[in-house]
């Protein structure tokens, strides 16, 4: 009998930089409402951490914050495992190797999950002990109920066939990861 | 004559934001400005009127790279001002922890920042292609040293267990013994490290720096130990600001410092290494005379090497001190407040750190200061810009601005910790 996928919800941020908390705020949403074999994890985005999160897993969503220039609380869909990639610019975080640097390392590497969706909510405001902005709470809730409406149809399409299309709808405007993670900064 | 400008926006694979501008008359270098237009961050600010206590809690905020360097500089210099002596126990772990913070941070500028200059590519994801092995050895070394983090710190960025006096916890043995394979593991990868960037192309770019590092302590140092030069300077923490002072240059909101009466100096590896080669573990030794290092080194481009070398001395210590090491009665010793000046220097992966408090009565912090090693080098970084750029005026504006974005990542600056860093302007004419 086949090992069922593994499965991640990977939650990016800084719960103490406004909007960047997008991603954590998913996380506390999801905890105690995936299925038992969906793990949630959170994490600052350095790309040693997502690359290292990434191992051994089938499927994963990565929940993250995004600058573009849309409007706040817009959700951005890049369906990486299909060709699809993040602006890779420069990263704000530490040493400049963030989530879009990891998951290009990832698949170079030959490790990126067969499934990757990344879902990045677009920010208004990231200062220091910023609230996280009304429309990014409520885009937070949507992504939220999305992965939980997903979670199952991963399951039940896996293998996938092409590529799985999780409920939530894309987006026209392609993400700037460049500018979306302002993490810890280093001496 | 006509003066031409070659900019570098924002220097990329350095930690922060900061920018270079160069102008060239004819075959002269003119002007050298690194300028860092990092926000100013406000530490030493935020630190007046709270505990002591909170300060190993607080300045590890200023880093996701090297908190335990502001862990540690400010746990001495706090116990210094409460006239505290530590364990050798708790020495041992504080060593251990350094140890872990070297490995992630010299693996990290090593492999994914520095590596692809010398082999050519614009960063690690495009090396990642040709190279997927050397990446995937670095992020595997990178893991073994954010392991020691996350055992003995509570978790990999900024860590949790440590307080003034100690640990808040010590781990059990049998903690430390489940590193112990991983860390074989470590020093056997760490010494091919040395073989591949010892590989590399290195430029004939040679200084005589001041060298300021801490050491005298009878070890490699982390911790404990005099500040030295080089240029015959041997003092105690508690000296510091008598001999070195920060100014304020127009460019840049990171102060920048100076050795009173003698100028610009260099902190980081090159400095350590040099004044502390006798203190290197022998395998250390070794894998420096097989990485063609002498006791010394002033390249600062390969200082990429001195940094494999590092990893291998860290592992080593790492290895011995997990060996040896019996869970302490107590994880810290007591604290109780008194008024006080306390003054410490620890080694930072990137150079000497330094920070003094001023504590009331009561514990609370009535004044800080702490100068990172960023901050300290910025003289000597737009040094080593005026002298080695001078030679590579013929090359392609490109061909320049690379050499000197690699010349600023030689010392691998951490400007948000400093801004308390990069762009590169180049005016030609």
């Amino acid at each position: 009998m086949a090992e069922p996928p593994r499965r991640l919800v990977l939650c990016v941020g800084n719960p103490d930089r406004g909007d960047d908390g997008a991603g954590r705020l998913v996380a506390a949403l999801l905890r105690g409402r995936v299925p038992a074999d969906v793990v949630v994890a959170e994490c600052d985005g350095g790309a040693a951490g997502v690359i290292e999160a990434f191992s051994g897993v089938d499927c994963v969503f990565v929940i993250d914050a995004a600058v573009s220039g849309a409007s706040a609380g817009t959700i951005h869909r890049v369906d990486c495992a299909a060709g699809e990639a993040l602006p890779a610019g420069r990263a704000a975080s530490s040493h400049g190797l963030g989530v879009a640097e990891a998951i290009a390392l990832a698949r170079m590497l030959g490790c990126l999950p067969r499934q990757c969706v990344v879902y990045a909510i677009e920010g208004a405001r990231f200062d220091v002990g910023a609230d996280v902005s009304p429309a990014v709470a409520d885009a937070a809730r949507e992504v939220a109920e999305g992965v939980l409406l997903s979670c199952p149809s991963v399951i039940a399409s896996w293998p996938p066939a092409g590529g799985v299309r999780p409920a939530l709808g894309e987006t026209a405007a392609p993400c700037h990861c460049e500018a979306a993670w302002p993490k810890q900064s280093c001496s | 004559m006509a003066r031409k400008p070659i900019t570098v926006e924002m220097l990329a694979r350095v930690e922060g934001e900061g920018g270079l501008r160069l102008v060239i008359d004819g075959d002269r270098v003119r002007e050298v400005e690194l300028r860092i237009f990092e926000p100013p961050r406000f530490f030493e600010a935020f630190l007046r009127g709270r505990s002591f206590m909170e300060a190993p809690d607080i300045t590890a905020r200023i880093c996701g790279i090297c908190p335990v360097a502001y862990q540690m500089s400010a746990v001495h210099a706090m116990e210094d001002a409460l006239g505290v002596t530590i364990t050798p126990e708790i020495r041992e772990l504080r060593r251990l922890l350094y140890c872990g913070e070297w490995i992630e941070s010299h693996v990290l500028h090593m492999y994914m920042l520095h590596a692809p200059d010398f082999l050519g590519y614009e960063g690690a994801v495009e090396m990642a292609k040709d190279y997927p092995d050397v990446v995937r050895d670095g992020l595997a070394l990178k893991k073994l040293g954010n392991e020691i983090l996350r055992v003995l710190g509570g978790r990999e960025i900024h860590p949790i267990n440590v307080r003034v006096g100690g640990f808040y916890r010590a781990p059990s043995k049998r903690e430390l013994r489940e590193l112990r394979d991983g860390l074989a593991r470590g020093r056997d990868a760490s010494l091919a490290t040395v073989k591949l960037v010892a590989g590399f192309d290195f430029p004939d770019c040679e200084r005589d720096y001041e060298f300021v590092s801490v050491g005298g302590g009878g070890e490699y140092p982390f911790n404990e130990g005099h500040v030295l030069s080089n240029k015959g300077l041997d003092i105690t923490p508690q000296h510091y600001e008598a001999h070195f002072e920060e100014f304020h240059v127009r460019r840049s909101n990171a102060l920048h410092s100076r050795h009173i009466g003698h100028g610009a100096y260099l902190t980081g590896p090159l400095a350590r290494y040099s004044l502390n080669y006798q203190h290197l573990s022998p395998l250390a030794k070794q894998a420096a005379a097989d990485g063609g290092l002498g006791p010394t080194c002033n390249n600062p481009f390969r200082s990429i090497v001195i940094r494999a070398v590092e990893v291998v001395y860290a592992f080593d210590e790492a290895l011995r001190i997990v060996d040896a090491y019996e869970t302490p009665d107590r994880s810290f010793v007591d604290t109780p407040p008194r008024a006080g000046i306390g003054c410490a220097a620890t080694e930072a992966p990137r150079g000497m750190l330094y920070h003094r408090y001023r504590l009331d009565a009561d514990g609370s912090i009535l004044d800080a200061k702490i100068v990172p090693p960023t901050s300290q080098n910025q003289p000597s970084i737009e040094d080593d810009l005026r002298e080695f750029a001078a030679g590579w005026l013929d090359e392609t504006d490109d061909r320049l601005r690379h050499l000197c974005e690699q010349a600023v990542r030689n010392h691998d600056p951490c400007i948000s910790c400093a801004t308390h860093f990069l762009k590169l302007d180049v005016v030609r004419g």
